[in-house]
């Protein structure tokens, strides 16, 4: 399958083979004004399989949000068709306003305005909690 | 500034110095009168309490200080709907330093975000409970000498019981510490409590239902009440409260150097007869908590060193 490279823009490489289509949605990339090619279960020698998204187009997607979603995303910034930058990203030490503490004894739950801040405390397992009550 | 909002707050280095410091006081209070002179704690208790409220005022007053606040939330304009955030900024324009209890958890985290003087968290709905686990460890100390070594049992309501996972959550520095965890199922401590504090760092725990098989083995019994405000269903809480009841006859199956402590208040879970034996710590205990309290805030406002 053939599909062409980028110009000016941005691939999400090693994206976990399903998540894809998540981070696709995330991103709202059914709204870009440009050329998104999602490509799925494409070989991968460390893998098995993984996912691809190239974006012709210079948008600044969240890192954070990214390496949430899926931290063996490789972010590959192309400039006049040649790579430019690579960023490998990890879960973020903490998320500002990306997850909601559903635990109803904490203050965020009455303090709405209050900024939800999620602290990751067990990389291994993956493992955030509630800046303010410790739930996870 | 620093503020205190959970027990792992301070390093180990700055809760000796604090027990030091609350020790020393304990030994001659008068030479620590004056101190602050000309400053304003204030307590702002949106939830009801007896102890931690008069030990913080009756700690800042032997201190020499004054004592301003509020010990419900309907004396306060959080009935009218303020925020947190909004109290502590106002707060903080009339005092030095404000200890606070809310019945939300993280209440103190978020006053800390935006308060100007030192937060100190007086108990946050289930989830944490500094001062008195400063009280607890310096109870245990007076009491043991030392908590390293230790085998210490913590008896019923371990899921929402605020001062058991601080105190295990401090415990858990000490070396050699071994935890019996006492509850009924419905009750046990949260997996962050036994997956991420006791495993993780490889710590020593049992889990039990039955207090009068665990006893026998216990240097610590840390006896605590089912709390009727942390439940949604009544049914639920009715069927639970008197789960585990300290008697003279479970006693007498205990070490003779057993120390019973309990963060107060009690309801059914020891027997008024426990309290002549001399096992019997906990009034000693809440004692203790206004020394560990001046320590505080004493170090908190600067006037000692170590934090």
């Amino acid at each position: 399958m053939n599909i062409d490279g980028v110009n000016n823009g941005i691939v999400l490489d090693h994206i976990r083979a399903g998540t894809g289509i998540v981070i696709y949605n995330y991103l709202s990339l059914e709204k870009q004004d440009c050329c998104v090619a999602l490509i799925q279960n494409v070989k991968s020698g460390k893998y098995g399989k993984k996912d691809i998204i190239k974006i012709d187009s210079d948008i600044e997607p969240d890192l954070d949000m990214l390496g949430y979603l899926d931290p063996n995303i490789t972010v590959n910034y192309i400039r006049d068709g040649k790579l430019l930058k690579k960023s490998h990203l990890e879960l973020p030490k903490e998320l500002h306003n990306i997850l909601k503490c559903k635990n109803p004894r904490c203050i965020t739950a009455t303090e709405p305005e209050a900024e939800q801040i999620f602290v990751l405390t067990d990389r291994k397992n993956r493992i955030y909690r509630c800046a303010y009550c410790e739930e996870q | 500034m620093r503020h205190l909002l959970k027990t792992t707050d301070l390093s180990v280095d700055e809760l000796d110095t604090l027990l030091r410091l609350a020790s020393d006081i304990k030994k001659d209070p008068s030479a620590y009168y004056g101190l602050c002179d000309r400053k304003k704690l204030a307590t702002l208790f949106f939830e009801p309490s007896t102890r931690t409220r008069l030990s913080f005022e009756a700690a800042m007053l032997d201190l020499g200080g004054k004592v301003i606040g509020f010990s419900s939330a309907d004396c306060s304009s959080a009935s009218k709907g303020e925020s947190v955030s909004d109290t502590v900024i106002t707060v903080g324009c009339y005092a030095d330093i404000i200890a606070m209890r809310h019945p939300k958890e993280g209440a103190p985290k978020i006053a800390s975000m935006s308060s100007r003087v030192p937060i100190i968290n007086a108990g946050d709905g289930g989830h944490d409970h500094p001062t008195q686990t400063l009280t607890d460890i310096f109870t245990i100390i007076e009491e043991k000498g030392s908590p390293d070594g230790l085998t210490v049992g913590l008896c019923g309501d371990l899921q929402f019981g605020r001062t058991v996972h601080s105190l295990i959550g401090a415990l858990a520095r000490c070396k050699g510490v071994k935890f019996v965890l006492i509850s009924p199922k419905e009750l046990r401590a949260p997996t962050y409590i036994t997956e991420e504090i006791l495993a993780k760092n490889g710590l020593e725990y049992s889990e039990s239902r039955s207090l009068e098989d665990a006893i026998s083995s216990l240097d610590v019994l840390y006896m605590t009440r089912v709390q009727r405000e942390r439940f949604f269903n009544e049914d639920e809480y009715l069927r639970l409260k008197d789960s585990y009841v300290l008697t003279p006859e479970i006693l007498s199956l205990a070490k003779s150097d057993l120390a019973v402590l309990h963060p107060l208040p009690r309801v059914n879970e020891i027997s008024r007869s426990v309290d002549s034996d001399k096992r019997a710590c906990y009034f000693r205990q809440v004692e203790n908590g206004k020394f560990v309290r001046m320590a505080l805030i004493l170090m908190l406002l600067g006037l000692k060193e170590g934090l």
